[in-house]
């Protein structure tokens, strides 16, 4: 049974629309992270089922049970808030031990259930501290340590890494996954980083404008997106995206760019799209999907072109060139070129690209088996 | 190098220049400090003297003994209670102020009771000017039996203070994070144990400051005190005019009664100026 079921909800704040009619069902144990620009609603959804918000219309249920008009306290939920929400006339302690105190927990369970908590967390030796004396890494495992000492059925997460810094960014993100392997509890997560929702979600719930655009498991919103807006908004750097006219001849279904560029599709994976022919498309390429060209493959397909940029990272260099009229961005091995202004051969694997409707924006094809 | 030689020049300059005004700083606030201590430190002088030196010229800068003579009288001729009478309407009426102005306070900035205009009128009834209803408000306490009463001089600083309360309240509940609030919500607590437990906390700073400022309006209030009391609650800024007469002043009691009315006070702003300072700097910085 799901955790969490969430039907037609829909959240205003004056006339403004917030929430349009999300539906949602959240398995227990499952990390779900909502992801989307900011504004798309996620903050305000994870709110509303905290009971932070009221509802407008729709409901909410956790555990079989509707909670719409249940107060935050009698929903058995915990929270961890963006800006820590720690109480500065407070002991780390203290702090830790507000909800169970808040629940009446008897105060010799207090003690061993805080300890534990913050040695989950390594903040054993800051339990006598006052938030100020804290650093922002330290205040956040602080502000975890007071959402898991709880045991709540739900837990929910509101950006709470958005206020470090991006070496304390990866590594809470690290520890943030290993509790949720450790206590195996549901989890949503909000957050407008792509890179946390790819790394930390069961399933990734992605928002725009109040809606659920797409939402399934990560590799699979990433490989098979449905829209042009799910293709853009995961990896990075982001896909690209490059009009083109798709033709049909003698030897299979191919694309064709501006500036006489023409690309062969693999039939395999193109060929229900015949009906399409002769119509503008726009094509999806990763940049990762673009490399150096090597020996003849099938669905490769080779290009020349005249680099304009060279931007190193190390591991990786991210190179732009022109592939018809469109400035493109491909991720090749460090060393694959030197400079810009170079003339260099590359292919793309056309077994990766997506094709989309330009005016829907829907994606026609994604890789998936029609 | 040019740098340098500006440097040098402005170090050969600068000591003495800096130097004299500091000096003159310093003057600058003791003739300050005097002016305004000169009245607190005559007040004092006064009520240890005798009738013949307050009126001798040239003044007595130092009496010949300290006589508590004047405040004994006060005592002796139970003048002396129109102090605890201040005392027991003001600290009561403050207290009142507080709490009531608090919890209203808390719902103005958090639930937007009466809408955005409601804080806006509710201040604007501070602005009435007390003498404007000072004679309506006469009438409804003969009318009520009222006149000369501790309840009815409590109930009616706390409604003239309640305005200020809950305007400065609002102002510092409106800056607490409401993350804080919402993390108590979800951790178990009602909206009541929220009030207790992290808004009162956390604008103790602004409730202290509060406080005092109610308490001193409420203490020099002198208008209404002056019509609705007659002998039962009469206060010590009324029992001050007593002893002004048409035949004579009795200066030697003005003073020790102000003395005495001053004390309270004084002493409750020396224990709380911590809180006096950061109180009146959160507001400003609020704005």
């Amino acid at each position: 049974m799901a955790d969490l079921q969430i039907e037609t909800l829909h959240k205003y704040y004056g006339d403004n629309h917030v929430v349009k009619g999300i539906d949602l069902s959240i398995p227990a144990g499952e990390f779900t992270v909502l992801v989307g620009q900011s504004g798309c609603g996620k903050s305000t959804l994870l709110r509303t089922i905290a009971g932070l918000e009221y509802a407008d219309a729709g409901s909410i249920s956790i555990a079989g049970q509707r909670v719409n008009d249940m107060a935050p306290k009698d929903r058995d939920i915990a929270m961890v808030f963006q800006n820590y929400a720690l109480y500065p006339y407070m002991t780390v302690f203290d702090n830790i031990a507000f909800g169970l105190r808040a629940r009446k927990t008897p105060a010799i369970e207090i003690t061993p259930k805080v300890q534990k908590a913050a040695d989950m967390l390594a903040i054993s030796h800051l339990l006598e501290r006052y938030p100020r004396q804290l650093s922002g890494g330290q205040l956040q495992r602080v502000a975890i340590g007071r959402a898991v000492v709880r045991n709540a059925r739900l837990y929910l997460f509101d950006e709470p890494l958005s206020n470090l810094d991006a070496q304390l960014r990866d590594e809470m993100r690290g520890e943030i996954k290993r509790l949720h392997q450790d206590l195996g509890k549901t989890m949503i997560y909000v957050t407008h980083d792509q890179i946390e929702a790819m790394t930390l979600a069961d399933r990734i719930v992605l928002m725009r404008e109040g809606r659920i655009e797409q939402q399934g498991a990560p590799l699979e919103l990433f490989e098979h997106p449905d829209t042009k807006y799910v293709a853009g908004f995961l990896g990075s750097p982001s896909m690209n995206f490059i009009p083109a006219q798709l033709h049909s001849d003698a030897s299979g279904m191919c694309l064709n760019l501006a500036a006489g560029l023409s690309l062969a599709l693999p039939n395999s994976r193109f060929g229900h799209l015949q009906d399409r022919v002769g119509t503008a498309v726009l094509l999806g390429v990763r940049p990762e999907h673009i490399q150096r060209k090597g020996t003849e493959r099938p669905g490769m397909a080779p290009v020349q072109v005249d680099i304009e940029l060279v931007q190193p990272t190390g591991s990786r260099t991210f190179v732009e060139f022109k592939l018809g009229d469109s400035t493109t961005v491909a991720e090749l091995q460090a060393h694959d070129v030197q400079r810009s202004g170079e003339r260099i051969a590359l292919d793309i694997d056309m077994n990766r690209v997506i094709l989309i409707d330009p005016t829907s924006e829907q994606v026609i094809a994604n890789g998936r088996q029609h | 190098m040019g740098l340098k030689a500006c440097g040098v020049v402005s170090v050969n300059k600068s000591p003495f220049s800096y130097r004299l005004r500091q000096h003159l700083r310093l003057v600058l606030a003791i003739a300050v400090t005097l002016v305004f201590l000169f009245p607190v430190y005559w007040l004092a002088m006064n009520s240890f003297k005798t009738a013949d030196e307050i009126y001798s010229s040239p003044p007595v800068w130092w009496p010949a003994s300290l006589q508590l003579n004047n405040y004994l009288v006060l005592f002796k001729d139970g003048d002396a209670v129109s102090v605890w009478n201040s005392l027991v309407v003001s600290t009561i009426s403050t207290v009142l102020a507080m709490s009531l102005g608090t919890l209203c306070a808390y719902s103005l900035a958090r639930f937007k009771t009466g809408g955005d205009h409601l804080s806006n009128w509710i201040i604007s009834q501070r602005m009435v000017p007390p003498i404007a209803v000072v004679f309506p408000i006469f009438l409804l306490y003969v009318f009520l039996g009222w006149v000369d009463t501790y309840i009815g001089m409590i109930l009616l600083y706390t409604a003239f203070n309640l305005p200020y309360v809950i305007w400065m309240m609002r102002g510092y509940i409106q800056d607490i994070p409401r993350s804080l609030e919402e993390a108590a919500l979800v951790d178990g607590c009602t909206h009541w144990e929220v009030f207790w437990k992290v808004v009162i906390p956390m604008c103790k700073g602004g409730l202290f400051a509060t406080a005092i400022f109610t308490f001193i309006f409420a203490w020099n209030e002198f208008l209404f005190a002056l019509v609705l009391t007659r002998t039962e609650v009469v206060t010590y800024t009324v029992q001050v005019t007593h002893y002004l007469g048409g035949q004579s002043n009795f200066w030697t009691k003005i003073a020790a009664m102000s003395v005495l009315g001053t004390l309270p006070v004084f002493i409750a702003v020396v224990f709380m100026q911590r809180y006096l300072v950061r109180g009146i700097s959160l507001g400003a910085v609020k704005g």
